[in-house]
């Protein structure tokens, strides 16, 4: 029963983190009918600019997040611009997989080739050691992983619900044709959402530097997991992907120490599988006729 | 519409022909490079029954192409002698009715999605078997790998069996992609790409056309990786279930022509030789993959819509104003050109 409550403890504070992963993905796909498949190449890339910042810098990844971010929101807007705009609105959702997958490997050849593909991962001084209550233990790196998630995905929400260019994404979400006829400038919300959800990626790549080790190849393990979350939350839905990767992350790890470690990676895709059977739309998405 | 299928004929012998030809005037390290361009059509052609009939991307045939290898290897280090070598060519319709028998049931949960979430869930797919086959390791021996047994071809000669071996799957390919395009399955798969609702609503059995589609895909692909894994010689699960496979055959077939007889075959002849050519040249894998990366890109964002289909469109519209009092017959035949 210990031993369930600590997997319970750790798997939440890691689903923290998915949960910033995804909701960049299923913020993306909502907007643009994009599914970014190098998502995960963009937060393995984050990792490393970080990882860099702080071996040449000295400077802390919860530091560093506030130079990379940035920089890499103007990577997603440029990115944007550059190869998701050009493709036409009825094969975007389809070509967006193949384009994005594209860049994806762009970004791995780079990282290999910049930096080379043995395994690191950013060893701050607190990087091992945990605080004890009542008996579980609570590693420091990944509760201030799970506070920053929580807090960007929290500030991502008061964007999307409060501001003017928060309701022009969620009208586009809801139904781009009329957004576009009550004035909404598609093409600036589609940059500005694809450079916001790079930047989720960024720092959740830096976060994901301390926690796990990683290579230019580990995108592939980030992205399968990532996408399974959206396509669980159902995609676009920004809560949805939140509750589906705290779900997942537990899930996991309690099947790591009640069932098998070397198993444990399946459970997305079994999990995924069990509840395409019942619900094909996910868990909080809407049929659609001729998509879904 | 005789004379249609006539020249459809004549110009698949030729192309046949000249393929089947190409290993007399070559070298032994051309006739290897043609293994693999030729895996590579077959395994575009397959994808194109699902991804351009039925109108369904599907990232995971991998997955299949994997199993098929694994099929051989485990077969032939296990239970089978390879005797004098052909063996394996033998086993070969075996193995691609059992993959295609493992992918019904995989196939029918996976096309209850549609769109975008069919692709993940089939890109899924192929990171569940690639763990399997890390994790099975009682019958895979996990991330060793299996080493086959060497065939006693002769030196001189090495490649041709894989060679022919893979042009008779191209054929096979070719034949059942003619044949699926042709019939009433065809039909049904076309209307499923247009509209699946409507045709659904109009009485097709669209679910049992999809699992059809995907079963004679599945099947050709594994029989492709068991070739596959015979020629390489060794597997490994990160090699035999490898994401740019995957990635290979769908972009080949988009640049070729989704949906259309020898378009995916074009893609193939163009992509596999350039992409040797910058293995050759890098030689480093990173360089190599932006430069992939790069030919991708430009593939996706110039021609989205294939070179074959481009070039007929061109085609018709010019011979359209040459008679301009023929109406236009675009819809007739769209999956054979």
């Amino acid at each position: 029963m210990h031993l369930f409550v600590q997997a319970c403890i750790l798997g939440l504070l890691t689903g923290g983190v998915y949960a910033l992963m995804a909701s960049g993905l299923t913020l993306a796909f909502g907007i643009m009918r994009v599914i970014n498949v190098a998502q995960g190449a963009l937060i393995v890339l984050g990792a490393f600019l970080s990882y860099t910042l702080f071996t040449r810098f000295q400077i802390d990844p919860f530091v560093g997040v506030f130079v990379i971010a940035p920089a890499m929101f103007v990577l997603g807007v440029c990115l944007q611009l550059a190869f998701l705009r050009v493709l036409r609105e009825g094969e975007r959702e389809e070509l967006s997989l193949l384009v994005t997958w594209a860049i994806a490997l762009g970004i791995e050849g780079v990282l290999s080739y910049v930096y080379d593909t043995t395994y690191r991962s950013t060893n701050t001084g607190y990087a091992n050691r945990s605080w004890d209550v009542g008996g579980f233990l609570f590693p420091e790196v990944r509760v201030f992983a799970f506070a920053l998630s929580i807090g960007i995905i929290a500030l991502l929400y008061v964007v999307l619900a409060r501001t003017r260019f928060g309701r022009s994404v969620r009208a586009t979400v809801q139904n781009p044709v009329s957004a576009r006829l009550l004035g909404v400038d598609a093409a600036r919300v589609s940059a500005i959402g694809f450079g916001l959800s790079a930047a989720t990626a960024a720092a959740a790549g830096a976060v994901f530097g301390i926690v796990f080790s990683f290579n230019p190849g580990s995108h592939y393990d980030l992205i399968s997991r990532l996408l399974t979350i959206i396509v669980l939350g159902g995609l676009g839905s920004l809560g949805g992907a939140v509750l589906a990767a705290l779900f997942m992350g537990t899930a996991e790890a309690v099947f790591q120490v009640e069932i098998s470690p070397t198993w444990s990676p399946l459970t997305f895709f079994v999990l995924l599988i069990a509840i395409l059977l019942v619900r094909p739309q996910g868990l909080f998405g809407v049929a659609a006729r001729g998509s879904a | 519409m005789s004379r249609i299928r006539l020249a459809g004929a004549t110009r698949a012998a030729i192309v046949i022909g000249a393929l089947a030809l190409f290993p007399f005037l070559v070298g032994q390290q051309w006739v290897q490079i043609g293994v693999l361009t030729l895996m590579y059509a077959g395994l575009a052609t397959a994808w194109n029954l699902v991804g351009g009939y039925a109108g369904y991307v599907s990232l995971g045939h991998v997955a299949f192409f994997g199993v098929g290898a694994y099929a051989v290897a485990v077969a032939f280090t296990r239970w089978f002698s390879i005797g004098g070598g052909y063996r394996p060519f033998y086993v070969l319709p075996l193995i691609g009715i059992g993959v295609a028998l493992v992918s019904v049931p995989i196939g029918w949960i996976a096309f209850r999605t549609r769109a975008a979430t069919f692709a993940i869930v089939t890109l899924t797919l192929l990171f569940v078997v690639q763990q399997l086959a890390f994790n099975l390791h009682s019958l895979t021996q996990g991330s060793l790998g299996i080493l086959l047994p060497q065939p006693s071809f002769p030196n001189s000669e090495y490649e041709q069996p894989f060679y022919y071996a893979m042009l008779g799957l191209l054929v096979l390919g070719l034949l059942v992609s003619r044949w699926v395009a042709t019939s009433k399955l065809g039909l049904t798969l076309f209307a499923i790409r247009d509209d699946e609702d409507r045709a659904r609503g109009l009485g097709e059995r669209v679910t049992l056309a999809k699992l059809m589609a995907f079963a004679l895909s599945t099947g050709l692909a594994g029989m492709i990786g068991a070739v596959w894994a015979y020629h390489l010689g060794q597997i490994y699960p990160q090699f035999a279930v490898d994401p740019l496979i995957t990635i290979g055959m769908v972009l080949m077939v988009y640049l070729g022509g989704k949906g259309s007889l020898w378009g995916p075959v074009l893609g193939a002849l163009i992509l596999v030789p350039a992409q040797q050519e910058l293995a050759y040249d890098y030689g480093s894998s990173e360089l190599y993959l932006i430069a992939y990366a790069g030919v991708f890109l430009a593939v996706m964002l110039v021609m989205p819509r294939g070179i074959l289909p481009s070039l007929t469109e061109q085609w018709r519209r010019r011979s359209a104003r040459s008679r301009p009092t023929r109406p236009s017959q675009r819809a007739e035949e769209p999956a054979t050109s």
